[in-house]
């Protein structure tokens, strides 16, 4: 269904390059740790809220009608929340890779890294899928994408950003691992929330 | 008459919290001084403010099972309700922070916890108003309520626990308020006025949901 718009794909990676590029454009390298680690959060967030706003919202009324004809809610949901984990792990690799070749990259304990990373853009992905079902049935959708997501995503946020911090200082003061179960527990939690309240989204 | 004593017994618990929040006796505190008497009203403010959360949590689900409009007036009033208590907190909080902390928003994560998820609400409000069809309206509004209390509950009540730099007491390591400055004068004040501003709460969603049901009803007429 979603790789009909490839062009989108396209779209999305290019949005996540070039922002990187203005950033890179703008500040060259970053010596401030706490800056470096802000800066790809924030450009991490604006990708996949621009990714995922597209998984519901770019889809026509007569693509929507037609998908529900085929497909039980849940099958619809689930399918959409797996898609969009995996588009916006791709992303967020691809980011990284980016930003670090062009910035730098001063993470000392990559693998943590990482993980936050992959952790925290399912979490976004859950999150921003459920919310683009909810914008995309309200008339004016773009602008209350934003609005009703950001807050939602704080908590992931929070945790994802605390993680990479340790991550990026090299100084684990407190035991990572917690924070990652909390991580992927909200991951788990939300699908599931998305799962049960979907088919109350769906008919009309 | 018999029906409403819980009225009568919320503005007498609130009354009563008020008076002896004022003239009562409390011990003397080591920072908190006099300031502990806001116990009484700041902590009051956030118990009833997650009531009504709940109970709008608890109407927003009740009407995705049945779809009955006055549920999701319910579901809406109360979370009205939530926000004035929400604020009323945020003041009385920022006051006591002001002479306690030192400053009226000290960048503390139940703090910041609290405002995202006001935002949260906010947000919901939002929604709604963006909707025209009743129906339509009631049902996806539901569903963003119920993800709004799963984020806010992680945000305020499990996040400042695992964050290691709360000012509040029972989080980072600070003891809680059971420990060492609730004695059983204020307990017996405290409990009492955490009911009785419940119970205003309910008695406020309550008349707020009849206001609406009157509006509803004087439309209906007119279309008629």
């Amino acid at each position: 269904m979603e790789f009909r718009q490839k062009y989108a794909l396209g779209a999305i990676v290019l949005y996540a390059v070039s922002t990187v590029f203005i950033c890179y454009l703008s500040f060259h390298t970053i010596d401030s740790k706490t800056t470096w680690n802000a800066l790809f959060w924030v450009i991490e967030l604006f990708a996949a809220t621009n990714a995922v706003s597209k998984s519901f919202g770019g889809e026509s009324k007569e693509v929507q009608l037609y998908t529900y004809t085929l497909a039980s809610p849940g099958a619809v949901i689930l399918s959409k929340i797996i898609y969009n984990i995996l588009l916006t792990i791709a992303l967020t690799l691809v980011t990284i890779l980016v930003y670090s070749t062009l910035i730098g990259n001063p993470v000392v304990e990559m693998p943590l890294f990482l993980g936050t990373a992959v952790l925290g853009a399912s979490g976004f992905a859950a999150v921003l899928t459920m919310v683009s079902a909810i914008a995309s049935r309200t008339n004016g959708n773009l602008a209350l994408m934003a609005i009703l997501s950001i807050p939602l995503l704080m908590p992931i946020l929070i945790i994802v950003i605390k993680l990479s911090s340790m991550a990026v200082s090299g100084m684990l003061l407190e035991d990572p691992t917690n924070y990652l179960i909390a991580l992927g527990s909200l991951n788990i939690v939300t699908a599931a929330l998305g799962y049960l309240l979907f088919p109350y989204l769906w008919h009309d | 008459m018999k029906a409403h004593w819980w009225k009568a017994l919320g503005i007498i618990l609130v009354l009563y919290s008020i008076v002896m929040g004022f003239l009562g006796k409390v011990p003397a505190l080591w920072v908190l001084h006099e300031t502990i008497r806001n116990l009484y009203f700041h902590v009051t403010m956030w118990f009833a403010m997650m009531t009504m959360l709940s109970i709008s949590l608890g109407y927003s689900i009740a009407y995705l099972r049945g779809f009955k409009r006055e549920y999701d007036v319910i579901a809406t009033e109360a979370a009205n309700v939530a926000m004035m208590f929400g604020a009323v907190g945020i003041v009385t909080g920022m006051a006591w922070a002001n002479f306690t902390w030192g400053e009226p928003w000290p960048n503390d994560p139940k703090l910041n916890g609290v405002a995202v998820g006001m935002i949260a609400y906010i947000a919901y409000f939002i929604l709604r108003a963006s909707i025209d069809e009743q129906s339509k309206r009631g049902r996806i509004a539901a569903v963003y309520n119920i993800f709004a209390y799963v984020m806010f509950m992680v945000f305020v009540n499990a996040l400042p626990r695992m964050a290691d730099d709360s000012m509040h007491p029972g989080q980072a390591g600070n003891p809680g308020f059971g420990g060492y400055d609730l004695d059983s004068g204020m307990r017996a004040v405290f409990y009492p006025a955490v009911i009785g501003w419940i119970l205003m709460g309910v008695w406020l969603v309550n008349v707020r949901k009849r206001m609406r049901e009157v509006e509803f009803k004087f439309l209906q007429n007119e279309l008629d």
